[in-house]
């Protein structure tokens, strides 16, 4: 299953395909050496993994047309286990990662992304364009006022030159940024830094290596945490952009082949000397843009990716870093949802709450894992919340009988319970108490519980208690879902209502 | 009556040979009092890109830009293929309603062809589809691009329109003692289509006594089960060859065979016969499976 695709999906739109290729291997060269420089390691590192990744994916990835190779979110979350353990630990906790997205993928888990709502991806995506943007200040202190002309010139020359009439459309506009700020340098002889100080550039084929580490339990303790949460993050990422893709096409992508593919991606680059990587949000837009399609634009941008920095290894190093941040604050620019701030004020509080808490603990942690973590449990919270405002309890005496009935209507669980308990008058002195029952929905254990309380508690003040329709109310305690998807069976718990 | 239930389904696509799929599609359902549907897909080729634009840099909120733009082109794209799709239909549809059909019904339905027919299988009795689609239409030595993968999808009789229009009085009935076409002569002989036609029963294979009497056996089926006037014939020599010959020599206008009763892998390495047959006979091909 996994290397069965259609034939459409390779040859569908093959010159679309082999032109948004070239472009996105373009936009990729510049990323993958910023990345690695992210992530305190040899930029070889990072251009080895992207055309790797990009390669495996191709072929054994669930969405046609989407783009992974090293990224910033995988690159962020690296960091310290290169700098106490150095490069081969973290090789060993790439292969680490893809095992856990491929026993992922297996386990089906990329439906969990169900429970992802959309304001946590948006403030992933949000955090994701501010982490970039920042890991490109080092770059901009400290500097002579040569980088902040070359930056911004480079940015203009981004945003500018695609509104040249005749050519405007045919060059990228961040190859030509790269290459007018290179020539620029080089005429000038200007003292600023290059790629070429950031460490060995690729100068061979990416060669088989086996992580040297030794093979303890003390290795796995140290690149355990690592690789669960490159796992996490890579599957979050891809996944997301994997609906972008899915969006932007009109079409339907596999996600837990994608996590399988994901995984297999990585060890592939673990064993040929890359780091992690995932699926990437801004160059699949690209590659859509241009007009990149099916499976071959991935393979194109990985094969031109690898053939231009191995030929042009040493023009690489003469590109100065200017150029390279002028790039990476487009893609920054790119990432982020602008159109969310806007939006701040139609949203409701609690969707709002939900983005920016998850921004904020992303780029406090550095660590795109906890901040969707923390998004999806005060999205979880804040739902739990709305939903058990949808409880109301009536009631209404019977002077003659000296009876109370309490007419229950609604949602009871966990968050529900204690509004359910005071709903109850236990001061009241009455004979016999009624609690009908049947328009309420027990859907947990709690409720339960809340209900035995409140029957106990009348029972000690000597009323009789009688209650009505329990067993329809219970019938939402069910852990096995399958049994009631049926319409009828959905009819039968919530008819009710 | 459900009408929706027992279909004579026919596949229309504004090719060469939609109004002989017209044609054969209003012949069956008039013989075998089944309710005729005219089937449109506009299938969108999601894979190729509309346009290109290399500029290759992404700015504010590109992403939902890009959204727009392309929904904006696939909207007009489509609305222009649902208007012609509509034209086709309904050309289609006065065309049946000449020949007899009183309530035609047309649908039109987004996407793949081979999944929409999957779908539909269940209410079909009978698909009619050209040999040929827009794809394909001036290249007589291709098969449609959908045919194959729809006639192995599909297990309803499909029968494959080749040319124009002309009522059946021969048929013959491609037969090699396997169970498909035990299978086929079994269908024959329940199916109101074939009454009044004469039926020419053709087995091709080098072995005589043993096929003889399956083929003998075969005709008496479909005598008793009356209406049909049977000649029977065994020939040797290369199947596909043969039979196409006896379509020239005794003006056979239609006919009938099991089809791709092998899996994939054995027609890779051998061929498979339904694809020659298909290739090299001039008349519809009905294929039972």
């Amino acid at each position: 299953m996994l290397f069965l695709s259609k034939k459409q999906d390779w040859l569908g739109n093959i010159r679309g395909d082999v032109l948004a290729g070239l472009v996105v291997a373009l936009a990729l060269i510049p990323e993958a050496i910023a990345f690695s420089i992210i992530a305190g390691v040899d930029p070889k590192v990072g251009l080895y993994a992207s055309f790797c990744i990009a390669v495996i994916t191709a072929f054994i990835g669930g969405r046609p047309g989407m783009i992974s190779a090293a990224t910033g979110a995988m690159a962020l979350l690296m960091v310290t286990l290169v700098k106490d353990h150095g490069l081969q630990y973290l090789l060993a906790a790439t292969l680490l990662t893809g095992v856990f997205q491929i026993i992922a993928g297996y386990l089906k888990l990329g439906s969990l992304m169900s429970f992802v709502s959309r304001s946590v991806v948006t403030g992933f995506v949000n955090a994701l364009a501010i982490l970039i943007f920042m890991a490109q200040l080092p770059e901009l202190i400290n500097v002579t006022w040569h980088v902040y002309a070359m930056t911004a010139g480079g940015l203009a020359i981004i945003y500018l030159f695609p509104y040249l009439p005749g050519i405007g459309k045919t060059l990228p506009s961040p190859l030509v940024c790269i290459v007018v700020l290179t020539g620029i340098a080089m005429v000038l002889k200007l003292d600023i830094h290059t790629v070429g100080d950031m460490g060995q550039l690729p100068d061979t084929l990416p060669i088989f290596l086996w992580p040297e580490v030794p093979r303890t339990f003390e290795t796995l303790q140290i690149v355990f945490p690592y690789s669960a949460a490159l796992a996490v993050v890579g599957m979050l990422e891809s996944l997301m952009t994997a609906t972008i893709v899915d969006d932007l096409t009109d079409t339907a992508s596999d996600k837990n082949r994608e996590c399988k593919g994901q995984g297999i991606a990585n060890i592939g680059a673990g064993l040929l000397g890359g780091m992690a990587g995932c699926a990437m949000i801004g160059q699949s837009i690209i590659n859509i843009k241009s007009g990149g399609r099916g499976r071959l634009s991935t393979l194109c941008a990985g094969v031109f990716l690898l053939i231009m920095v191995v030929f042009l290894g040493e023009w690489l190093s003469k590109i100065p870093m200017a150029a390279l941040v002028a790039v990476m604050i487009m893609v920054s620019i790119g990432t982020f949802s602008w159109v969310s701030i806007i939006k701040l004020k139609e949203h409701p509080l609690s969707t709002n709450v939900v983005m920016v808490s998850t921004v904020i603990v992303v780029v406090w942690t550095h660590n795109l894992a906890y901040g969707v973590f923390v998004g999806v449990l005060l999205a979880s919270l804040f739902f739990a919340n709305k939903i058990s405002h949808f409880m109301v309890v009536e009631s209404k005496l019977d002077e003659a009988s000296n009876t109370r009935t309490y007419l229950v209507v609604g949602q009871v669980f966990f968050n529900s319970a204690d509004k359910f308990t005071a709903a109850f008058d236990f001061k009241e002195a009455v004979e016999k108490v009624v609690i009908d029952l049947h328009r309420a929905h027990f859907w947990d254990i709690s409720s339960v519980t809340a209900l035995d309380k409140v029957v106990i508690k009348f029972r000690r003040e000597g009323a009789e208690v009688e209650l009505i329709g329990l067993n329809e109310a219970s019938s939402t305690i069910v852990d096995r879902f399958g049994v009631h998807d049926k319409p009828e069976e959905i009819e039968k718990v919530l008819g009710g209502h | 009556m459900n009408t929706n239930t027992n279909l004579v389904l026919a596949c229309i696509d504004g090719s060469a040979l939609t109004e002989a799929v017209c044609d054969y599609s209003a012949w069956i359902a008039q013989r075998v009092d089944a309710p005729l549907k005219l089937l449109h897909m506009i299938d969108h080729h999601h894979e190729a890109a509309a346009h290109l634009d290399l500029s290759g840099n992404i700015g504010l909120d590109s992403q939902q830009h890009l959204l727009d733009e392309l929904t904006a082109a696939e909207q007009q794209l489509s609305k222009l293929r649902l208007q012609q799709g509509k034209q086709l239909l309904q050309t289609a549809k006065e065309r049946v309603i000449q020949n007899g059909i009183a309530e035609p019904i047309t649908n039109q339905r987004h996407g793949n062809l081979v999944e929409a027919l999957i779908e539909l299988e269940d209410s079909l009795r009978v698909l009619v589809i050209g040999m040929r689609g827009k794809v394909h239409e001036n290249q007589p030595d291709k098969l449609g691009a959908k045919l194959e993968s729809i006639l192995r999808s599909l297990h309803k009789p499909v029968l494959v329109v080749n040319g124009a229009f002309k009522a059946p009085q021969r048929i013959m009935i491609a037969y090699d003692g396997s169970k498909a076409a035990d299978k086929a002569i079994d269908m024959v002989a329940t199916s109101p289509l074939y009454k009044g036609l004469t039926c020419h029963l053709v087995c091709v294979s080098k072995d005589d006594s043993e096929r003889q009497q399956l083929l003998q056996a075969a005709a008496n089926k479909l005598t008793a089960a009356g209406g049909i006037e049977v000649i029977t014939e065994h020939l040797p020599g290369k199947p596909e060859q043969v039979l196409c010959d006896y379509q020239n020599q005794h003006a056979i206008d239609l006919t009938v065979m099991g089809a791709f009763s092998h899996n994939r892998l054995h027609d890779l390495v051998l061929g498979s016969f339904t694809a020659k047959m298909l290739l090299n006979t001039h008349k519809p091909l009905l294929l039972l499976r």
